[in-house]
């Protein structure tokens, strides 16, 4: 492990985020698989190759008291909040046992009792919400803080601009990461935005900001142990960009024809959960033999509980189409309780 | 019963509400130091402080989403959007984020915010500083839109809506801040579905909403000269609208006009028109009409500017021709 870093994580740590990760690849490469199989409708954006960027920050935060909210790749935050993985399978397969009853779909898994505030799929919408929120917790005088997590072509909308000069402005309690992809959809970060380094950016709003190697846990734990500290210190927001890469399209529907195969195998070599894996094998934590054997039992687990859960679970009912328009039986559309 | 000025109500609502629950709080562009562009604001920084009472960057659609995402966990954001012509920069949130939160997370969360815009046509503000957005804002699911005639009105859907836990959008107009109105003394809730007679009338009705109520009004002096009794129904909500008002007063008076500042093409007129249709078209003893705006953005110029508006004898012309006078 690099000996720089000063947050470090303990060997139990390790093997139970090893499980983790890993159980968020079979997760999201079995949602790939019902997607093929029809069982998954929508837009589907997987998780697979970032693994280690949700789950090193989470694991820094304190998931159901720290307010989460992200973007449409949002299963895998959802999970690692405290959400269970059965109501987002049962989600995804548009089931009313689904997190928000088969009405929100793969974009819009929502956990609120888990603080899980939410995927949104307008690019950049969340930048604001996350702000907002923030803001309530100023007023409120808690510890939490806001994690709003984006990828770097969001930086382009203005929200990113509006919302990080607000913050800085106003010292909200928000910690923005930018998990750092390459790819805005199906164009290369250079194509489409000026300054590549997206920790640079956010000097315009005098916010603290950091890049880091988002493939090695350690290196994001490390990097999001400080960055939570300074948010929740009450020094005001700030920035980490954890540089990362996404095996698959941008969602179902993309060809991925815009990728160099170099390019793929070289951030191939770099896998979050192997580069895990492989260090607790060298510290003789682990076996290969083991790790096989974990592999087996998370295929198992998706298998035998969570697909067939969202497999067994009904349907919505249709009397649900218009239940969640507007807040049922509120007095105050009559004027009040009198 | 005091007279207060419109601006005057929308203020006493602001103040009772954030002296009530310290989780009220205002924001928008010179609402604070400055009190408000139209004073709706005046003296709530002084009282409540600049955490409560908030001077925004102008940055429209980022300072509508702050408030939506401060809702979600039990601020009661009250955003004012200088003009309705600023809001368009808004729409973004409002729509895909306030609107849909509580429908899309399965019930799970709410975006009880409040946003007021003046919009309307003023005084030679031009193209872009004129427009009527109430049309775009009632066709969206899940966003609430109400839009006072008058300060009692002002005073008490403001106070509605920042109980309520739905998404509110308010509809004000430039021009009626200053007018005067009856105001109940006590505290003063307005439902936030319905709507009301402003003048009982038997043989035709004026539908107006906002501005157009009093146009309506004028309208109605006038026909009863004609010896036309016309009936005045107020479209405060126009979202979800009032099908069932539409429905009692057409089927009472059987003949219906409707008022709009706006342009035609998918208004309130047009939405009223197929509610009539819908509930109440057999009761009818002539077609319904529209006075609408021109279909045009408005001109500078001041002639051409009121002749893109409707006038309140625009409506009796209309209710003439109706009657074949």
């Amino acid at each position: 492990m690099n000996s720089s870093l000063k947050n470090t994580l303990s060997v139990e740590s390790h093997k139970r985020l090893l499980r983790e990760m890993l159980f968020a690849r079979r997760f999201e490469e079995r949602c790939y698989e019902a997607y093929v199989e029809r069982k998954i409708g929508g837009f589907l954006h997987l998780y697979c190759g970032e693994e280690a960027c949700a789950h090193g920050v989470i694991e820094a935060a304190r998931p159901g008291h720290d307010y989460i909210i992200t973007s449409y790749r949002d299963h895998i935050h959802a999970i690692k909040s405290g959400v269970d993985p059965k109501a987002v399978m049962a989600e995804l397969f548009a089931k009313v046992t689904g997190t928000c009853k088969g009405l929100g779909g793969s974009m819009h898994i929502f956990g609120v009792d888990h603080r899980f505030m939410g995927g949104y799929a307008l690019v950049g919408g969340p930048f604001p919400l996350a702000a907002g929120i923030a803001k309530g917790i100023k007023m409120k005088g808690g510890d939490e803080i806001c994690i709003c997590f984006l990828g770097d072509a969001a930086n382009n909308q203005g929200t990113f601009h509006e919302s990080l000069n607000m913050a800085a402005l106003w010292e909200l309690p928000v910690l923005y990461v930018c998990e750092n992809n390459l790819y805005g959809i199906g164009t290369r970060i250079d194509r489409s935005t000026a300054v590549v380094d997206q920790y640079k950016r956010v000097s315009a709003y005098n916010i603290p900001s950091r890049q880091v190697d988002g493939q090695d846990i350690d290196v994001v734990y490390d990097a999001a142990v400080d960055a939570i500290e300074h948010v929740r210190s009450g020094k005001g927001p700030y920035f980490l960009e954890l540089m990362t890469y996404r095996y698959r399209g941008h969602s179902m529907s993309d060809s991925n024809a815009y990728r160099e195969k170099a390019e793929e195998r070289r951030w191939g070599e770099r896998d979050p959960v192997i580069i895990l894996r492989d260090r607790l094998i060298e510290a003789g934590e682990m076996t290969l033999d083991d790790y096989k054997k974990l592999d087996h039992e998370i295929l198992e687990q998706i298998e035998d509980e969570i697909i067939r859960f969202a497999e067994e679970s009904p349907e919505p009912p249709l009397e649900m189409l218009e239940k969640y328009v507007l807040v049922e039986n509120d007095p105050w559309v009559r004027g009040g309780a009198g | 019963m005091a007279e207060m000025m419109f601006w005057e109500a929308v203020r006493r609502a602001h103040d009772e509400e954030m002296a009530r629950d310290p989780m009220v709080i205002c924001m928008g562009e010179d609402i604070g130091v400055a009190g408000g562009t139209y004073k709706a604001t005046k003296g709530l920084y002084d009282k409540y402080g600049p955490e409560r009472v908030i001077d925004t960057p102008i940055s429209e659609n980022g300072f509508t989403g702050l408030a939506i995402g401060a809702s979600f966990i039990g601020v009661r954001p009250i955003v004012e959007i200088m003009s309705v012509n600023f809001a368009w920069l808004a729409m973004d949130q409002l729509f895909n984020s306030a609107a849909k939160v509580h429908y899309m997370s399965g019930g799970q969360l709410r975006a009880p915010v409040v946003v007021r815009s003046p919009g309307g046509t003023a005084h030679q503000l031009g193209a872009q500083h004129s427009a009527r957005m109430e049309k775009v804002f009632m066709g969206i699911a899940g966003l609430r839109v109400v839009t006072p005639s008058n300060p009692r009105q002002a005073y008490g859907l403001l106070k509605s809506a920042v109980r309520c836990d739905d998404p509110v959008f308010i509809n004000e107009h430039e021009l009626m801040y200053n007018l005067k109105g009856e105001v109940p003394d006590e505290e003063y809730f307005m439902p936030l579905e319905g709507s009301e007679i402003a003048r009982e009338g038997r043989d035709v009705t004026l539908f107006g909403y906002n501005i157009s109520v009093h146009w309506a009004l004028q309208a109605a002096d006038v026909l009863a000269k004609h010896g036309i009794e016309a009936e005045v129904v107020d479209l405060f909500a126009l979202n979800p609208i009032d099908r069932e008002g539409i429905r009692q007063s057409v089927s009472k008076t059987h003949r219906a006009v409707i008022v709009e500042e706006a342009e035609p093409p998918v208004g309130v007129g047009s939405e009223v028109m197929a509610i009539i249709n819908e509930e109440c078209f057999f009761e009818l003893d002539a077609p319904p009409v529209r006075v609408s705006a021109k279909n045009v953005p408005i001109p500078y110029n001041h002639k051409l500017e009121k002749a893109a508006i409707p006038s309140p004898d625009d409506v009796v012309r209309a209710v003439l021709k109706m009657f074949g006078k």
